[in-house]
């Protein structure tokens, strides 16, 4: 049952508390606790990371996605936002080597991370393998939704090969295979409305040097 | 063909800016100013709005102004328009009610605009639109078609009468009844095509700027046709007069039709622009993309097919109902008629057909077209029953349809259309040895002793593409023309711009229109650069949408290319002292038959330009343009076979193999077809299996308007697509192209349920057939 406090709660209140507050803690009391020590409230928060290598530091309002701060801040348009609900795979990049849905995280949880993001995979002329994959196999239309497969298809045969196991993986004692049953179950969470699934797993199997 | 002409599977020109994060979008663009809007939008279904008091949200932190309708009505912007008129059968025209940009009366679904908020940022956009307080008085609403036209029910436009906007028909009625009551056996079958919304993954958005030094709109949107949005926009909603606004459209992250439509959206920002003097953008979130881009289908219909004591088909009546939703969108008249009961007698010879279809206002978003648009509910509708008569008369279904195919052509239909070309028993037969069809009955009991419940099912579709010619669709009551328009500017160094008013949103024009190029001329397709999408640099267009960009588009590019061709020939033939018509043009050269005499292309270019040694009375220069109105529709056609297994302790269906043997005519590039064809199928599968919209009946609250809730198809719910070809060139268009855009979306579903019903032995499920409802029916048929 939520309580009274939660229910009076409003935006405008839950926005001007800390976003670190938030996402640690998540409880409403405390959030208003903050709220109430006056003068130690911050909206903004300076963060330093690392975007394909480059060093950023930014000050951004507590409240502002990775996803946005890489379009709007830092004009990385690459990483596209299809839903800002994690539930489509779009904005997927590359964060310490493990890919998230820059959707569902607050860049201020960020500072000291290295982001990759599309853009730095691999440039005209300079392909990352998995970019080269695509083109040959065909394995997009529209390419809205093509920055963030690439994205994951990399990082999904980096968990293979770290063994990751995966819900369709049957045996947990032997090391992880690329098979068409793991690459469809571990792009599940990458929607493509063009429906190009078929192409973009030819094109992970030749990555992986496995045939399709 | 050559390594880079028609035919030949060229990687796409687009690819490298797609692959690398350089694709331009609406929503990546940003100009110097730019500020954000959030529109403030109906929770109910149903309401009147008693007041909007907007004070206190602009008086918020970082708010340039908050906009409500009454003002925008003061300004003199228009109401939406359906552009296609329907007459009911009584000689009435349709009962269109009005549509405002911004409601400010009536407020008729969850999602209706009420009022725009713009500001620095989004997030204080969203905080000021939360403070715009709207007193509604609520009503009751009714969501679904067949109980909206029922009395006593909500009343949604005055215009409209129990919420009828046409009661509209087609075919000979008689002569039907006359067929059914005279058959040897009647197939009987009431369908309901579900709702579906389209998702393209870029959600739509918009940039408006006015720059008040010259009184000039620009607008960067998420269109199909721009030209389109740009003529409506003048004429109709009188944003600003044509020559004063424009529109572009740059990569665009697919449509599937519901970036065909001109949206509030766009007229809004707009408008909003000027109010504020801020160049506004707004960009769809992906619940109110569920709650605002026009839906597809939502048909129920019932079929009478009557067939004679050969199994012959000798009539099918057919009474439909259309949900259109809160307001008529931009062609939604056109999607349940003239591209739906047109098509009603798919592959075969019915001598009578008669179809009957009621459009239905709701308090739910607009439908309108989506990939496929009115054909897929043909072809449902017909393969159902098809397969249902199969079962019913205990022949096979490959049988009755092979005894009902048409066989010569062309072809006089009794529902307007004339097929001019087509060879559906070949689509048959390969569909058939390609799923090994013979192998089946093995197959099953191969799963039967494992448990499972396998199927087979077959659909047999035809389509209409690029809608044409223009003079007829204008007497069937389009509000424009269907041609399409092109320019070959080939510059003083021989390279070459094609303008089109095709527009490329994932179809990969910028890479086949220069295979075109490429082919005629012989110049490699580097050399060539496709412009779309702007209507400053596009002279004009109808945009792209109904698979028409081959059959129609291209067909302007063709015969702007046959102009530009015979300048080049007389040119040369001047400079290389020959008769005009030796000239032959190969390999990038112009050259004397018959001779070692050439001149590079770049050469007769150039010699264009500088018009130092031009023939007499020449004017200076090589471009040329043209428009090409189709003299008939094509037909693309095929069969689709599916085969599943379905757990009968879970309902749960695994597609085993899908085959597709389509007929598209000419082919340009195979390998871009291929890929048109596994989206179509993609998401007819997923009408067919996983999607659905639900509004609450109760309230009309859109339940599944995210991810979550309404199930797209993934990676893992797709198998890998079995495809052929068995192509009939198309005599109407100079490329022979057919088109095949949506053929997937359209022969999918059939083939699916067709095989889910053979599996578990019960013809009695709807789609989309989830776990629930099969294991459900496999327990009813217990």
């Amino acid at each position: 049952m939520p309580t009274l406090i939660q229910m009076e709660l409003s935006r405008r209140e839950l926005l001007a508390s800390s976003a670190t507050t938030v996402a640690v803690a998540g409880v409403a009391k405390e959030v208003r606790a903050a709220g109430a020590r006056g003068k130690e409230l911050q909206n903004t928060t300076e963060v330093t990371f690392k975007v394909n290598g480059d060093p950023q530091r930014l000050t951004l309002d507590n409240r502002t996605t990775l996803l946005d701060a890489l379009r709007e801040h830092l004009h990385l348009t690459g990483t596209k936002k299809g839903c800002d609900h994690g539930q489509c795979g779009a904005c997927t990049v590359i964060v310490d080597g493990r890919r998230i849905n820059s959707c569902l995280s607050l860049a201020v949880m960020h500072d000291g991370n290295k982001i990759t993001t599309i853009e730095g995979l691999g440039q005209p002329g300079n392909l990352h393998p998995m970019q080269a994959a695509f083109i040959k196999h065909d394995g997009f239309q529209c390419g809205y939704c093509t920055p963030g497969q690439i994205c994951s298809s990399v990082a999904v045969l980096e968990e293979i090969t770290a063994n990751i196991p995966s819900h369709v993986t049957e045996n947990l004692m032997q090391q992880a295979t690329v098979t068409a049953e793991e690459i469809r179950e571990r792009m599940s969470g990458n929607i493509c409305r063009c429906g190009a699934y078929s192409n973009i797993l030819d094109a992970i199997h030749e990555v992986a040097g496995v045939p399709a | 063909m050559g390594v880079e002409g028609i035919g030949a599977s060229v990687a796409r020109k687009e690819d490298k800016r797609f692959l690398t994060g350089k694709g331009r979008y609406t929503d990546d663009m940003s100009v110097p100013g730019m500020k954000y809007a959030f529109f403030v939008r109906s929770p109910h279904a149903h309401a009147k709005i008693k007041s909007i008091d907007i004070s206190a949200a602009s008086a918020m932190p970082g708010v340039i102004g908050v906009l409500e309708g009454k003002q925008l009505q003061a300004d003199g912007i228009g109401n939406l328009i359906c552009g296609w008129m329907i007459h009911s059968k009584d000689g009435s025209p349709m009962n269109m009610g009005a549509w405002r940009p911004l409601a400010h009366d009536t407020v008729r679904y969850v999602g209706d605009g009420v009022a725009i908020v713009v500001a620095d940022s989004l997030g204080e956009a969203r905080d000021a639109a939360e403070a715009v307080v709207v007193d509604y008085d609520v009503l009751p609403a009714v969501t679904e078609a067949v109980k909206a036209l029922e009395a006593g029910q909500p009343q949604i436009h005055p215009e409209a009468a129990n919420n009828l906007i046409f009661d509209w028909q087609i075919g000979d009625g008689g002569a039907t009844d006359k067929a059914i009551a005279e058959a040897a056996h009647v197939t009987e079958i009431k369908l309901h095509n579900n709702r579906l919304a389209p998702n393209p993954m870029e959600p739509r958005a918009t940039l408006g700027i006015y720059d008040s030094a010259e009184d000039h709109y620009t607008c960067y949107t998420t269109s199909q046709n721009p030209h389109v949005a740009r003529l409506v926009m003048s004429a109709f909603y009188n944003v600003a007069p044509e020559n004063k606004l424009r529109v572009i459209a740059p990569d665009v992250g697919g449509g599937f039709g519901s970036k065909i439509y001109i949206y509030p959206e766009e007229i809004v920002c707009l408008w909003a622009s000027k109010k504020t003097g801020v160049p506004v953008k707004w960009t769809s979130d992906r619940t109110e993309a569920f709650l605002t881009d026009a839906h597809g289908r939502d048909h129920v219909s019932t079929v009478k097919m009557a067939f004679d004591k050969d199994n012959r088909v000798t009539g099918l009546k057919v009474d439909t109902i259309a949900n259109l939703g809160a307001y008529m969108s931009l062609f939604s008249s056109a999607v349940p008629t003239y591209l739906y009961a047109t098509l009603l007698s798919g592959q075969y010879a019915i001598p009578a057909i008669h179809a009957n279809v009621r459009t239905v206002y709701t308090n739910t978003v607009p439908v309108d077209a989506y990939r496929g648009a009115g054909r897929p509910e043909a072809t449902y509708l017909l393969e159902r029953t098809m397969e249902t008569a199969a079962r019913e008369l205990g022949i096979s279904p490959a049988e009755l349809r092979r005894k009902n195919f048409i066989r010569s052509f062309p072809h006089q239909t009794p529902v307007i259309m004339n097929y001019d070309a087509g060879d559906y028993e070949a689509s048959l037969e390969a569909a058939m040895a390609t799923a090994d069809w013979n192998g089946f009955a093995a197959r099953k009991a191969e799963a039967a002793r494992r448990g499972m419940k396998r199927g087979i099912g077959m659909s047999c579709y035809i389509e209409a593409c690029g809608i044409a010619p223009s003079a007829a669709v204008g007497s069937l009551g389009a509000g424009v023309g269907l041609w399409e328009s092109a320019e070959v500017r080939v510059n003083a160094v021989g390279t070459i711009e094609v303008m089109t008013g095709s527009h490329s949103h994932g179809q990969g024009h910028e890479t086949t229109f220069a295979q075109l190029i490429a082919d005629r001329l012989g110049v490699p397709i580097d050399s060539v650069n496709i412009v779309h999408g702007d209507t400053d640099k596009v002279q004009m267009g109808m945009g792209t949408y109904g698979s028409r960009s081959g059959a129609v588009g291209m067909s302007a590019v063709v015969k702007a290319l046959d102009k530009v061709e015979a300048k080049a020939k007389k040119i040369a033939a001047h400079l290389m002292e020959a008769d005009e018509s030796d000239i032959v043009i190969e390999n990038g050269e112009l050259k004397v038959a018959g001779t070692d005499k050439a001149l590079p292309w770049f050469q007769v270019a150039l010699a264009a330009y500088t018009a130092h040694n031009l023939p007499a009375g020449m004017e200076p220069g090589l471009k040329e343009g043209a428009f090409y109105d189709p003299s008939n529709f094509t037909f693309p056609a095929g069969c689709y076979i599916c085969e599943v297994e379905v757990d009968p302790e879970t309902g749960t269906t695994e597609i085993i193999q899908f085959v597709a043997a389509d007929d598209f005519g000419n082919i340009i590039n195979p390998m871009i077809v291929e890929g048109q064809v596994h989206g179509g199928i993609a998401q007819g599968i997923g009408q067919a299996l996983l999607e659905n919209v639900h509004y609450d009946p109760q309230n009309g609250q859109l339940i599944t308007a995210s991810y979550m809730d309404y199930a797209m198809p993934r990676a893992d719910n797709l198998p890998s697509f079995k495809l052929s070809h068995q192509n009939t060139p198309c005599p109407s268009n100079p490329l022979g192209i057919k088109g095949c855009g949506e053929a997937g979306a359209i022969g999918s579903p059939p083939a699916l349920i067709n095989a889910i019903t053979d599996a578990i032995g019960n013809n009695s499920l709807t789609m989309p057939a989830t776990p629930q409802k099969v294991w459900s029916a496999i327990n009813a048929a217990n």
